[in-house]
C-alpha cells in the first residue's frame, strides 16, 4: 500500500499553508495561466525575465495540496536560473513524478523537490504536481493562452 | 468510544430495525453484488460513488452473459431462431422499462446510449423542428453538464436563447423566478429531477403543471432519480423523461428516451440508417412506426436486456423499501458529518437523494478523495459535471458521497473515520 505520508511529506504541507512567492508580480514581463478542469485547480505565473534568466518569479491560484505546494517550490527552485536550466529541471522533475527517475543520480540537482517522489505512487495525482511546471513553460514560451494538463 | 460501544448505541436507535429486519436485508442484498466483496488497498472496499455509476447485481451480469451464450442474434430482421428469440427478449426489455416507468404503450420507450444521448435527440429532433430565433429554453442553475450543452448548441443553431432559473442557497429552485421565465417565447422546459451535484429532488410536477399551463413541453432528467425514487411518467405528465441504466444497477452504454407519443411521431428521426424505416428507394425513404424511427442501426440489444434485468431486480426488492432504507442513510450520513468539525455541506435542500455534498476546512476535495481512497471508500471529488452549480456556490469543487441500495451505516461509520483521517494529515 502507498504511504500516505510518502506523499502528504510535512514539506509540502507546509507550503501548501504558506505557499511562497504567493502574489502578483508586478514587474512581470512574462505570464500564464493554468488550468485542470478536472479538479478545478488555477493557477497564475508570473514571470521577470532579464535576457535569459528568471529574475523574479511569483504565482496565485487555487489548487489542492500537491499542486499548490508544487508551485510554491518551484518558485523558489527555478528563480535566478535561466530558461534552459528551468526547462532542464521541469524535464528531472517530471521524471521524479512519474517514476522515471534513473536512480538518485539527479536527486541532488532536484534539491528540495525530491519531497515531490512519493506523488510517482499516485499516478492521477502526477497531473496536481506538474499544473505549475507546465504553467511555467508556457510562460517561459510567451504563449498567452490557458496551458490544461488534461 | 470502543467499537463495541458505539456498536451498541448505534443497535439502540428503533430505526435501526429495518436495516437488520426481514423487510430489507442489505447485507443480504449485498451479497447480489460480487464487486462489493473485495478489498481496494488492503482495506474491505467502501463505494461510495453511486451517483456517478452504480455497481451492478449478479442477475445483471447473468443475464448478459446468457443472452451472449445462448441468444446472440440480430433482431427484428431474421427469421430464424436466434434472431426471434433475440428480438423477444430485446422488446420484452422494452416492456419492463415501460411498465417500470409506468408509460402508456411500449413504443413510447426509445433505447439510447443514456440520458445524454436522449437529451441531444429531443434537442436535434424536437428543437430544432420547434424552437426558432428570438424563442427560449429554460433551464436551471442546478442542470449536470448533459442537460446545458445540447441547448445552448440548439440555441446558438437557431439564434435562441437559453433561460436559467435561479437556486436558493440550499440548493432548491427557486419556483417564482421560474415561473417568470416561462414566457410566450419559452419552447421548451428542460429541469433535472435530482440534482447530481446536491441531491436536490425537484417539485418536478409543479413545474411540468405550470408549464403545461402555457402549452409548453417538458423534459425530465431521471438519470440521478431512478435509482432512488418510484417514476410514474404518466403520473407526472411529463413530456420527455431520460435516464441511463447504469446509474440504476444496468449495464454502460445503455438509455431510455420515454416521450409522448404524439410527440414522437410529430417529431423528424434523429439519426438515418436500418432498422428505422419501412421502405427506401432513393427518391423517398418511409420511416418505420415508434419506437423504430429513432433507433437506427443494430441496437445495443445485450445492455437492453441487461437493463431489464436491473429494473426486474429493482421491482423485486420494491422500489419503496430502497427509498425507505435510502433515505435513512442519507439522514444518517448527514447528521454524522455534519458532527465533524469544519465539515461545510453543499446542498441542503429539504426534499434530498442519495447525495452528500461536502467541504472540510480549506482542504482541497482531491486532497479528501487521495486519503479515503487509501481507507479503501470511494467517493467522487471535483465539480461533477456541473461546473455552474459550483459556480453558484463560490467553489471550484466538492467531495460527494452518494448512496445505493447497498450501502451500509458502518460504511458511513468508515467514511466518517475517514475524514477525521483528513483531518489528522492536515492537521
Amino acid at each position: 500500500m502507498a504511504d500516505l505520508r510518502e506523499l502528504y511529506q510535512e514539506v509540502i504541507l507546509e507550503h501548501s499553508k504558506t505557499p511562497r512567492n504567493y502574489r502578483e508580480l508586478a514587474t512581470a514581463n512574462h505570464r500564464a495561466e493554468g488550468y485542470n478542469p478536472l479538479c478545478g485547480d488555477h493557477f497564475s505565473v508570473y514571470l521577470d525575465l532579464e535576457g535569459d534568466s528568471i529574475r523574479d518569479i511569483s504565482f496565485q491560484g487555487w489548487g489542492c495540496a500537491i499542486s499548490k505546494a508544487s508551485a510554491s517550490m518551484m518558485t523558489q527552485s527555478v528563480k535566478g536560473k535561466t530558461r534552459a536550466e528551468a526547462e532542464k529541471l521541469f524535464g528531472q522533475f517530471h521524471k521524479l513524478v512519474t517514476g522515471h527517475s534513473p536512480a538518485n543520480a539527479n536527486q541532488a540537482e532536484l534539491g528540495k523537490l525530491a519531497v515531490f517522489s512519493g506523488v510517482s505512487e499516485f499516478p492521477v495525482r502526477v497531473k496536481c504536481a506538474t499544473l505549475a511546471w507546465h504553467t511555467l513553460h508556457a510562460a517561459l514560451a510567451g504563449k498567452e493562452e490557458t496551458v490544461s494538463t488534461e | 468510544m470502543t467499537t463495541v460501544a458505539k456498536r451498541l448505541s448505534r443497535e439502540s436507535r428503533p430505526d435501526d430495525v429495518r436495516d437488520a429486519g426481514a423487510e430489507f436485508d442489505v447485507q443480504r442484498v449485498r451479497r447480489d453484488f460480487p464487486i462489493l466483496r473485495q478489498r481496494v488497498h488492503g482495506r474491505k472496499l467502501v463505494y461510495l460513488d453511486n451517483a456517478a455509476t452504480s455497481q451492478k447485481p449478479q442477475v445483471v451480469i447473468e443475464a448478459i452473459r446468457r443472452y451472449y451464450e445462448r441468444d446472440n442474434a440480430n433482431i427484428h430482421r431474421g427469421v430464424h431462431f436466434l434472431s426471434q428469440h433475440a428480438t423477444q427478449e430485446y422488446e420484452g426489455a422494452r416492456r419492463t422499462v415501460q411498465s417500470f416507468l409506468n408509460a402508456a404503450d411500449a413504443s413510447e420507450i426509445i433505447f439510447v446510449r443514456g440520458a445524454t444521448e436522449a437529451i441531444n435527440l429531443v434537442a436535434q429532433t424536437y428543437g430544432r423542428t420547434n424552437v426558432h430565433a428570438g424563442d427560449e429554453v429554460l433551464i436551471t442553475a442546478m442542470e449536470h453538464h448533459s442537460n446545458i450543452v445540447p441547448w445552448q448548441i440548439l440555441c446558438e443553431e437557431k439564434g435562441a436563447r437559453l433561460q436559467v432559473a435561479p437556486i436558493s442557497d440550499t440548493g432548491e429552485l427557486l419556483f417564482e423566478d421560474f415561473e417568470n421565465l416561462l414566457g410566450s417565447r419559452t419552447k421548451i422546459v428542460a429541469v433535472t429531477h435530482v440534482s447530481n451535484a446536491l441531491g436536490t429532488i425537484n417539485p418536478v410536477r409543479r413545474v411540468i403543471e405550470m408549464a403545461h399551463l402555457r402549452n409548453i413541453p417538458v423534459l425530465v432528467d431521471g438519470a440521478q432519480a431512478v435509482p432512488h425514487l418510484k417514476v410514474d411518467v404518466q403520473a407526472l405528465d411529463c413530456d420527455f423523461y431520460v435516464f441511463s441504466a447504469h446509474k440504476v444497477y444496468g449495464p454502460t452504454g445503455i438509455g431510455v428516451l420515454y416521450g409522448k407519443s404524439v410527440l414522437l411521431d410529430a417529431m423528424p428521426p434523429y439519426q438515418g440508417g436500418g432498422d428505422m424505416i419501412s421502405s427506401v428507394t432513393f427518391e423517398k425513404t418511409i420511416y418505420n412506426k415508434l419506437p423504430y424511427k429513432f433507433e437506427a442501426g443494430t441496437p445495443h440489444v445485450a445492455g437492453a436486456i441487461g437493463l431489464g434485468a436491473a429494473m426486474e431486480y429493482v421491482n423485486t426488492l420494491g422500489m419503496d423499501i430502497i427509498a425507505g432504507h435510502e433515505h435513512e442513510l442519507l439522514a444518517y450520513a448527514t447528521e454524522a458529518v455534519s458532527a465533524i468539525p469544519g465539515i461545510r455541506l453543499i446542498g441542503t435542500a429539504r426534499e434530498k437523494a442519495g447525495v452528500l455534498s461536502f467541504l472540510l476546512d480549506s482542504i482541497h476535495p482531491h486532497d479528501i478523495g487521495t486519503i479515503l481512497d487509501q481507507e479503501g471508500i470511494a467517493i467522487r471529488t471535483g465539480h461533477h459535471c456541473a461546473q455552474p452549480v459550483m459556480q453558484r456556490f463560490g467553489i471550484p469543487a466538492t467531495a460527494r458521497a452518494s448512496f445505493a441500495l447497498y450501502n451500509t451505516r458502518e460504511e458511513v461509520d468508515a467514511l466518517v473515520e475517514g475524514i477525521e483521517k483528513v483531518r489528522e494529515v492536515f492537521g
